[in-house]
């Protein structure tokens, strides 16, 4: 643990979760996973939005970037296109994400920007008390869905592998090894890689739903995940009602900032013996 | 050697914008703003510079943004529906203090309103459209000169004051086309961000609370600190304390403030002996300006006040000159904005009258000098 600490901000803790929170144990997670690859804590700059899972880089001892609801992605496109050298996180919820963010979200993946996105997904909006998010699967209770969410959801794996991501993955709190495991692999990715973190909102989603304590919650997340490996040998009724975990697709392709550093390398051969200042202008030709 | 071009607005504020060191553009397109991307586009992977076409204009906003935290000099371009879309991010910009400039080339609106035809209708939009009271500076530039110059003011104000800039032009000056001739890059006053010296005891966000400016680190340089659009102290955290937030609110206000007799810009035409003053910008202060000196060929003592700088106003002159005209007309493309900062300003020295246009054309000279002459429209 104590490699890992170097990576808080130890005079900001202890944060403002909630007791029984997942997001410190996510938070953790992606710390461990840090401290394992040795990353140099000047070199990464950790993006997030607003919500409770994205008040987590404020904890951490990195530039760190807490921007507006559902924007995390395009400030850090932003971040990324500007300085490729930098390692860029991005810790978003499923609201924050794929809400108000989902535009953004589809677009990184698709440019297949090198940027690590851990997405906090508890399932609800837990940062205004408890409304259903588009991660809340059907029939659950928030506080704008009172007689149960009548809304399909997200499978956010599939969005992330059908509009480009290059390394998907998922785990939950229960299964934090693995999730350190798979952020580890993300991180190592050169490409836009997504993270699900499934993660139990004790105070909103399961105080409503009924789902008991926190500890009921991780045994649900227990219970319910399946590793895609032990999956492929199982029939398909035993599937029912269960979700993946796992690595759930890897495919390295070119990378966005890369290609336009090319871009750029061959364009400054064409015009090497500019100075600097103002150009002739391609468009002044009339 | 003299370096002189025909161009249209849109390519000098893009061209202004690259002598200024611009080397990030995000945007999104929308006429008739176009061409600045088209340019950016261009110009900029020829240089090491970086260009992106983001998927709308606020994730544009949001990428100038981490772009400008990163060092770099950013920009994007839009008009009214895109400029919409912007507003939640240029407050994150006011209050984290990043300097990022938005060149807004006017068209009418609301909504898709007519895209080709110019307007002037975002004055106060400009100036207010984020929630909040917030800090923001509009240049106002009233041809396609003005358009190279003051897109490199707008990057000098927003590194040197760390505030959002917009530079407010419309369809007829992004499109028009002028001879300009452009300066000697060396000739060009260029400012940068000031930035902390050493990492020791760096509190990115310490200033003179009377609108002092704080020192920017960039990402990637070893400060490690905390950019947030919560209120937050001199560390860069988040503070809740109202007192905190009462402080920071009015150093950001007071930034811009303390700022305005070093960024004034204005043009007059006999102003010294007149009677009547006009007061335009941008392209109402073509028609304006000719209109002026028709009257004067009649015999009429009129004169005309185009503010460049529109946000914050040069309120000092104006209120040394309405002190001594009888009449003022504010004409404008919209249905009366500017006119009532002048209105304020000028409080009862002078009546103020509002010559308005919104049909998507020019003011004619005709129509100003009718207005001067008297015959109210
Ligand atoms: C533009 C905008 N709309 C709405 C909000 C209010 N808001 C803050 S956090 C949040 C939801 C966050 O949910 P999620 O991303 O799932 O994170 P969690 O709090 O559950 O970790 C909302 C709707 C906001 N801050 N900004
Ligand atoms: S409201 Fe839910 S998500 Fe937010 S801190 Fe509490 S438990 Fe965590």
């Amino acid at each position: 643990m104590s490699e890992s600490m170097k990576y808080f901000r130890e005079q900001r803790l202890p944060h403002i979760w909630c007791p029984g929170c997942g997001h410190g144990t996510v938070t953790g997670a992606l710390v461990r996973a840090i401290a394992r690859l040795n990353l140099d804590r000047s070199n990464v700059v950790v993006v997030s939005g607003i919500g409770c899972s994205s008040r987590a880089p404020g904890y951490l001892d990195f530039d760190t970037l807490h921007t507006t609801h559902g924007r995390a992605l395009a400030f850090a496109t932003g971040v990324k296109h500007s300085r490729p050298n930098l390692k860029v996180i991005v810790m978003t919820g499923d609201g924050d994400c794929t809400a108000i963010g989902g535009n953004h979200f589809i677009h990184a993946a698709r440019r297949n920007i090198d940027i690590t996105t851990i997405v906090m997904n508890n399932n609800i909006y837990g940062m205004t008390s408890g409304q259903f998010s588009p991660m809340t699967p059907k029939g659950m209770i928030g506080t704008t869905a009172p007689y149960g969410n009548s809304e399909r959801s997200f499978d956010l794996a599939n969005l992330a592998i059908a509009a480009g991501a290059t390394y998907v993955a998922r785990a939950t709190a229960y299964h934090a090894t693995l999730l350190e495991d798979l952020i580890e692999k993300a991180l190592l990715n050169k490409g836009f890689s997504v993270v699900e973190a499934v993660t139990q909102c004790p105070t909103y989603l399961g105080r409503r739903n009924k789902l008991g304590t926190a500890v009921d919650m991780l045994n649900w997340f227990k219970e319910s995940a399946v590793n895609i490996k032990a999956a492929k040998a199982m029939a398909p009724e035993k599937l029912e009602g269960k979700f993946m975990i796992g690595e759930l697709y890897n495919k390295p392709d070119s990378e966005f900032t890369a290609d336009y550093d090319q871009l750029v390398a061959q364009l400054q051969r064409k015009f090497d013996n500019f100075q600097g200042g103002v150009r002739e202008c391609a468009q002044n030709s009339d | 050697m003299t370096n002189v071009k025909l161009m249209q607005g849109n390519e000098a504020c893009t061209l202004g914008a690259l002598t200024a060191g611009m080397d990030f553009y995000a945007g999104y397109p929308i006429t008739p703003s176009t061409e600045v991307a088209e340019m950016c586009a261009v110009e900029l992977p020829k240089t090491g510079g970086r260009f992106i076409q983001m998927e709308d204009e606020i994730g544009s906003i949001a990428a100038i943004i981490g772009a400008a935290l990163t060092g770099r000099k950013a920009m994007t371009a839009t008009s009214g529906p895109g400029f919409s879309l912007m507003q939640e991010n240029i407050g994150y910009a006011a209050l984290t203090e990043v300097p990022i400039v938005i060149i807004n080339v006017q068209r009418v609106g609301p909504s898709t309103g007519m895209p080709t035809s110019p307007a002037q209708s975002d004055v106060m939009q400009a100036r207010w459209g984020t929630h909040g009271d917030h800090p923001v500076v509009v240049l106002a530039p009233g041809n396609v000169k003005e358009c190279f110059d003051l897109t490199i003011k707008a990057f000098n104000i927003s590194e040197e004051y760390r505030v959002p800039v917009i530079v407010l032009t419309d369809e007829v000056i992004g499109h028009m086309r002028e001879k300009v001739v452009l300066p000697d890059p060396a000739s060009v006053k260029i400012v940068n961000r000031s930035k902390p010296e050493t990492r020791t005891g760096y509190k990115p966000y310490e200033a003179d609370p009377d609108g002092g400016v704080p020192l920017m680190a960039s990402f990637g340089e070893g400060y490690r600190y905390h950019v947030t659009g919560l209120f937050h102290d001199e560390t860069g955290f988040p503070s809740n304390k109202g007192e905190n937030a009462a402080a920071s609110i009015k150093r950001l206000m007071r930034k811009v403030e303390k700022a305005e007799p070093d960024i004034r810009d204005y043009f007059t035409e006999n102003t010294d002996d007149c009677d009547v003053l006009v007061v335009a910008f941008g392209s109402s202060a073509m028609s304006s300006l000719s209109a002026v000196r028709q009257a004067r060929a009649k015999g009429v003592k009129a004169g005309l006040f185009r503010p460049k700088t529109i946000w914050p106003f040069p309120e000092t002159v104006l209120d040394e000159l309405s002190k001594r005209v009888k009449r003022i007309i504010v004409a404008e493309m919209n249905m009366g904005q500017l006119v009532l900062e002048i209105q304020r300003i000028v409080a009862c020295r002078a009546p103020v009258e509002s010559l308005t246009k919104v049909n998507g054309e020019l003011f004619r000279p005709e129509e100003v000098l009718e207005a001067i002459m008297g015959g109210k429209r």
